[in-house]
């Protein structure tokens, strides 16, 4: 019995560390792909090597996946639909409700429950229903740009900081100079032009475009004066020629050469604007406010935000991988090198490194407060799109008011929120 | 196994790796998009309905789906008139006798040029020949033949003609190439015969050259027709369907449907009327092809 006891004890002894060794090998056997496009932003390498650290620390191994935004989107798109997408997703606040909604991206407040994992040092979480399904890795805000040569050919003596004072600086850039003074790209394929150069005026001025968590476009005292701001704009000739057929890349390029005096950009540009364009003379300051408003201004912010694909087979890992990129180090060097703001509040990146610039920026954004209102939005691009469309109606006189146009969105927007 | 049953299976068994594969990639992805049009939001919704034809009577009730299938209808006709005008006239100067085998060899890589560029090549050559800070505009503004910038892909009121002028320019080298090797298959007998009959270059061209190269031409017009029908990448590169919906087609709106509505039955209702359409077509292809052998 003895010589039993000592065999089933010998074999349990094996069998414990075969299952140890085999759970070990798990770890190190698991392949994490990661689409995102963050790596065509970053420097060369840069996303690889941070990813390395996590391969290095867990053994778990992370595949890049990297394209250009709009690929992203149709292939993370594409992937929601067939569930095949990749374990780990690069996501943008506008995308989250549809996918939350789809259930192909999983429920992180369950798996960051189940880690014990402590969420009050994450910026913010973007929730569905109540749970989080995205969570912001960095936030890039979206400044104004001034070209400061372009101002001084105009006569313009300092950047505007009231509509009116933007106006007439409008009005000296028409009259003195062959440029655009502003840009806001309506392209229908791209209709982001209505978050980031349009309603960053209504937000910069206090106002917002819903109302508990519902458009609010009738009756909406600032949005009215934006809208008729941008009109303004558009009939005295003040916008670039062709804004219905333009990109967001398209305004950066009239920017880079010179050709237009203010743009809202996110600072993510930075880095390329002053590679290609470095003798462009140009600043950052805080949007224009509208005349009588003294509050503090909100700053249209944009994320790389990251999620876990519903169909990925290792939730716990991937967890772990979100959990390493918000880390207060991993975040800081992210943060550094994307020109961007840290997700984690305690994350303290070192800016030393970066352009005077960006530290305008910072402390511009440090003075206001971050917003957007599309991130969590439902079909948040379709909603761009319907107010883009009307915009240009309005513009084009086949809507007689603003009245009007604010309503035709407003019925478009709530049958999304059905 | 006995021979006979043998000599029957063998073509079978030579045909079966196509038949998986046109199952894999053709069949059952049609079947699939099929049946998300008859139900409720598919995909979208874990727990479709089946809805029968109700989508098919929301999108034939849409008016921006007829919109589109205006836009469309433009687009697939003017560019199948110009690619033919334009590929015959560059195949007859390019068939001529008058030019040297140099000249037209440089000319037929000029002219050839076209088609051997990527959508998203031709859609950013373009958008930068067009823009209102372009080099077209530069050109019409130095010869004074406007005094303004043309917002060529900006204007609702011309952005169409321009998106079509865009997919002539992508498009007649087909023509062009596919009518020349017709035109260098056609006896010279019958254009010596014509001539002694007294027939001026016009009725050696009306009688001779366009009955020989009937069967080509109707071929040509069906692949276009199809082809142009299905063009998204152009048009979404350009102006994305817009402004607000001037350069809509159904390929761009079933597109929206899908990628930005979610609403994939709608996206997958859209996909199958054109899949109808285009197999139409393709039938009076097969049936014109058949004719003709």
């Amino acid at each position: 019995m003895k010589a039993f006891a000592k065999k089933a004890l010998v074999c349990a002894a094996a069998i414990a560390m075969t299952m140890g060794m085999a759970t070990s090998a798990k770890a190190e056997d698991v392949t994490l792909e990661f689409q995102q496009w963050w790596g065509v932003e970053l420097p060369d390498g840069a996303l690889q090597e941070i990813c390395d650290g996590f391969t290095a620390e867990s053994g778990v191994k992370i595949e890049l996946l990297s394209n250009p935004y709009a690929d992203t989107k149709t292939q993370v798109a594409a992937g929601a639909a067939t569930g095949t997408m990749a374990d780990v997703v690069g996501l943008d606040g506008s995308w989250v409700y549809d996918f939350a909604k789809q259930e192909a991206i999983a429920n992180l407040s369950e798996l960051m429950t189940a880690d014990g994992y402590d969420t009050a040092q994450l910026s913010d979480q973007i929730q569905y229903q109540g749970n989080t399904y995205m969570i912001p890795v960095v936030n890039f805000a979206y400044p104004l740009y001034v070209n400061m040569d372009i101002l001084e050919e105009a006569g313009v003596e300092a950047i505007p900081t009231t509509w009116t004072e933007f106006l007439d600086a409008c009005a000296k850039i028409k009259e003195n100079t062959d440029k655009a003074a502003y840009c806001i790209p309506l392209s229908t394929e791209a209709p982001n032009g209505i978050q980031n150069q349009f309603s960053t005026w209504l937000w910069a001025s206090g106002g917002t475009l819903m109302k508990d968590g519902k458009p609010a476009l009738t009756d909406n005292e600032m949005l009215t004066k934006v809208v008729d701001f941008f009109k303004t704009m558009k009939d005295n000739g003040y916008l670039t020629d062709g804004v219905e057929a333009m990109k967001e890349q398209d305004m950066v390029n009239e920017f880079e050469n010179g050709r237009l005096a203010f743009m809202v950009d996110g600072i993510s540009h930075l880095t390329t604007i002053k590679t290609e364009s470095p003798d462009l003379h140009f600043t950052y300051a805080p949007m224009p406010k509208e005349d009588s408003y003294e509050g503090q201004s909100g700053m249209d912010v944009a994320n790389w935000g990251i999620g876990i694909a519903e169909n990925c087979e290792h939730k716990a890992e991937a967890m772990k991988f979100i959990e390493y990129l918000m880390s207060p180090e991993v975040n800081a060097k992210l943060s550094q090198l994307a020109n961007a703001f840290p997700g984690n509040n305690t994350a303290a990146p070192d800016y030393s490194a970066n352009d005077e610039l960006f530290l305008t920026a910072f402390e511009i954004f440090q003075n206001g407060y971050a917003i957007n209102e599309f991130t969590g939005a439902p079909t948040a691009e379709d909603l761009m799109r319907s107010m883009n469309e009307q915009l240009i109606l309005y513009f084009d006189g086949d809507t007689a008011s603003v009245a009007d146009m604010l309503t035709a969105t407003q019925t478009a927007w709530e049958a999304a929120y059905e | 196994m006995n021979s006979k049953l043998k000599k029957t299976l063998t073509p079978y068994g030579y045909l079966l790796p196509t038949l998986i594969l046109m199952t894999i990639l053709l069949v059952i992805p049609i079947i699939m998009v099929i049946r998300y049009s008859l139900y409720d939001n598919v995909i979208a919704n874990k727990n479709p309905a089946f809805v029968g034809l109700a989508n098919y009577v929301t999108v034939l009730s849409d008016h921006d789906f007829w919109n589109a299938i205006g836009h469309t209808l433009f687009f697939v006709i003017i560019s199948i008139i110009a690619h033919m005008l334009i590929g015959m006239t560059f195949a007859l100067i390019l068939n001529t006798r008058y030019l040297g085998a140099r000249t037209k060899g440089i000319f037929r890589a000029v002219y050839a040029l076209p088609w051997m560029f990527t959508a998203s090549v031709i859609a950013i050559t373009w958008r930068m020949v067009l823009d209102p800070n372009g080099v077209l505009n530069y050109i019409l503004m130095t010869l004074h033949i406007t005094s303004e910038k043309i917002t060529f892909l900006a204007s609702r009121d011309i952005a169409l003609q321009s998106v079509t002028l865009i997919n002539i320019w992508s498009g007649y080298p087909f023509y062009m190439i596919s009518i020349l090797a017709g035109l260098q298959g056609i006896s010279p007998d019958l254009y010596e015969a014509a001539a002694l009959d007294g027939a001026d270059a016009i009725h050696s061209f009306t009688g001779v050259t366009i009955p020989q190269l009937k069967p080509i031409l109707i071929s040509l017009i069906m692949l276009d027709f199809v082809w142009t029908l299905q063009q998204f990448a152009l048009i979404w590169m350009t102006t994305g369907g817009g402004p607000v919906n001037a350069t809509e087609t159904v390929s761009t709106w079933i597109y929206k449907q899908g990628f930005t509505k979610f609403q994939y039955s709608m996206a997958s209702t859209g996909a199958v009327i054109l899949l109808i359409v285009c197999t139409i077509i393709g039938i009076l292809y097969v049936r014109q092809q058949r004719a003709e052998a």
